[in-house]
């Protein structure tokens, strides 16, 4: 095979590994904040997507529009779900608080699967087809559009956290829970502020995935567990390590998806995992746990 | 033997005792009284009573969340099955395979986990993965027809074979029925004996058990691998009853979590839970399928949402289980745990 078909799959691969990235974002911020491990993370992605195949089929509103909508709905639901069911299990062990994630996730894909059924769905834009050329390069238009948007959305998120007070105060709250509690910062409302920005991260990142991939139901957990995949490689909590991690395995499907077959490509993310796991368990970006 | 014979029944009441008899008196009489129907429904949960039963030896006894509990069941199923298939080796005998196969591969997830310092949710997600990964392979593996699935010749229901396992629902419901006791007995002489002390220990609080002397490594790799060996019949007895295997569902990681639903709305780490939490959620869940096929509705996922809001219920209102409340009770006392 010549180099540039190489080129062109690993440039596609890093713009679906961005959107990727913007999905483990969610997760990484959730974590890094709240401790509690999203274990409906790809479930609420695809209710996003659904979202958007819907707005789409029914009101031939394009996803690039509906993201920042779709984003502030997820917003809302993912404030809701920590004010009201999440809060309570803060104090509760780690399996606890995993499995009420679990439940929802099964209760999400579920929902979905009799309201939607099980076929998949597509948004077929008017630019589907179209693509940029560079020199001997060919890049699709519709991964374009997702990879910058999430590169957009993942700096309006590091500057929300920079350098507005209530991002600095979140992250006071994820530095030292007791700290934040003495100065008098109201930490249930910012752990549902955080969670709701987790959930826009995941909104936002579902909607654009729409324009590259077919939406199941069931495509839920599969996403759940790329992004574990992602922010363990990258380190769990660490923001900048999301973003590597998701170019990182998105990069490694599209080149296994060309130098095996494609349906085998989640096992190299697996092995990927593994690895990581192994030999360096904070994660490529993480740090080690004092 | 008559040592281990007390430590079964020694410390329990007789209040107790006549609750246990009479239980599994009636489950031995069960098929005589009710329809074939009903019969398959009382295999299910003991098959689901039977592989709580051994998760809970992982999370219920030493802690160790384990979500792929599908990769032992997988490896047993398929590995009996093609022994079967391919060589025409009785399945009492693929087991004897089927369980070392699936204890060393619980044995490698454990040594790579907890050789390496993989706690909590880290452990969990690694379970995962190696199922995940499983369910992937299996799927472009041609020993084991792959995708396309492998399939075991459908047994004449003329006359019963326990041997190569194949016979009517009965049979299959009074082998289960068998494993189920075994199983519990099982756990009740190991959570009752010095390495279920030591696993109760590690539960507890693995750093002081470290300090108190106790080799938490070595003890973790028996609960891995003494669960994995455990669910490994599960998994034989699957292939033999349904006859079908897709790596798509035996790996899946919606079986994993079925398998852990029991042990959890029963009650995590006691005896009587992952068998009382199978009889009422799939109790439950027939019920309701029964219920919506009588109005005429098909949906689909209506009974994994059933799964997933009973799970959801008992998590937040219930964190210990139906059992210890419903212990307290009856004023049943089983072994401390």
């Amino acid at each position: 095979m010549p180099f540039d078909v190489y080129l062109n799959v690993a440039i596609g691969g890093v713009l679906t590994g961005l959107v990727y990235g913007l999905m483990a974002l969610g997760l990484s911020v959730i974590f890094g904040v709240v401790r509690v491990v999203n274990f409906a993370h790809g479930e609420m992605m695809s209710i996003a997507m659904f979202l958007a195949v819907v707005l789409f089929s029914a009101f031939h509103l394009d996803p690039l529009i509906m993201m920042v909508p779709i984003a502030a709905v997820l917003f809302v639901f993912g404030y809701a779900l920590q004010s009201g069911l999440i809060n309570p299990f803060i104090a509760r062990p780690e399996h606890s608080q995993f499995l009420l994630l679990v439940a929802l996730g099964i209760i999400i894909v579920n929902v979905l699967l009799i309201i939607f059924g099980p076929d998949a769905r597509t948004v077929q834009t008017a630019y589907a087809f179209d693509s940029f050329q560079l020199g001997p390069l060919l890049v699709d238009a519709t991964k374009v559009y997702a990879g910058a948007a999430a590169i957009v959305f993942a700096a309006l998120l590091f500057a929300f956290f920079r350098f507005t007070l209530i991002g600095t105060a979140i992250r006071a709250c994820a530095d030292n829970y007791t700290g934040a509690l003495v100065v008098g910062l109201n930490v249930n409302r910012l752990y549902a502020l955080t969670f709701g920005i987790g959930a826009a991260c995941v909104g936002a990142a579902g909607t654009m995935m729409t324009l590259i991939v077919d939406v199941t139901p069931m495509i839920g957990p599969t996403y759940t567990l790329l992004a574990f995949v992602i922010v363990i490689t990258g380190g769990l909590g660490s923001m900048p390590g999301a973003l590597l991690g998701g170019i990182l395995i998105g990069l490694t499907e599209a080149l296994a998806g060309l130098l095996f077959t494609p349906s085998a490509k989640s096992m190299f993310a697996f092995g990927i995992l593994v690895l990581v796991l192994l030999f360096r368990p904070q994660g490529i970006l993480g740090k080690r746990p004092a | 033997m008559s040592a281990a014979l007390a430590r079964l029944a020694g410390d329990l009441s007789p209040r107790t005792r006549i609750w246990l008899a009479a239980l599994v008196a009636a489950l031995v009489i069960a098929p005589w009284i009710v329809g074939d129907y009903l019969v398959t429904v009382l295999i299910l949960i003991l098959y689901l009573a039977y592989t709580g039963q051994a998760w809970n030896i992982m999370m219920g006894f030493t802690g160790q969340l384990s979500l792929g509990h599908a990769i032992y069941a997988g490896l047993g199923a398929y590995v009996a099955a093609v022994l079967f298939t391919r060589y025409g080796v009785a399945p009492w005998v693929g087991l004897l395979a089927a369980m070392p196969v699936a204890a060393a591969c619980g044995a490698i997830i454990g040594f790579l986990a907890f050789r390496f310092g993989v706690t909590g949710v880290y452990f969990a997600i690694l379970t995962i993965a190696f199922a995940e990964f499983a369910r992937i392979g299996f799927d472009h593996l041609g020993i084991v027809n792959a995708a396309a699935g492998l399939f075991l010749p459908v047994a004449q229901y003329a006359h019963n074979d326990p041997w190569r396992l194949r016979g009517s629902p009965t049979m299959f419901y009074y082998v289960m029925l068998a494993a189920t006791l075994a199983a519990f007995i099982l756990c009740r002489l190991l959570i009752t004996s010095r390495i279920g002390y030591f696993w109760l220990a590690i539960r507890e609080d693995e750093e002081a058990a470290r300090a108190a002397g106790i080799d938490t490594f070595r003890y973790k790799m028996y609960a891995v691998t003494i669960s994995a060996a455990v669910t490994s019949f599960a998994g034989v007895f699957y292939a033999f009853f349904y006859n079908n295997l897709f790596p798509e569902q035996v790996f899946n990681i919606s079986r994993s979590i079925q398998m852990i639903l029991g042990p959890i709305i029963g009650g995590v780490g006691t005896l009587f839970g992952p068998i009382l939490g199978a009889f009422v959620l799939t109790g439950l869940a027939e019920s309701l399928s029964t219920a919506l096929t009588a109005m005429g509705l098909d949906l689909p996922g209506a009974e994994q949402v059933f799964y997933g809001v009973c799970l959801l219920v008992v998590v937040v209102a219930l964190p210990e289980g139906i059992w210890p409340w419903l212990a307290r009770r009856l004023g049943v006392k089983e072994a401390e745990s």
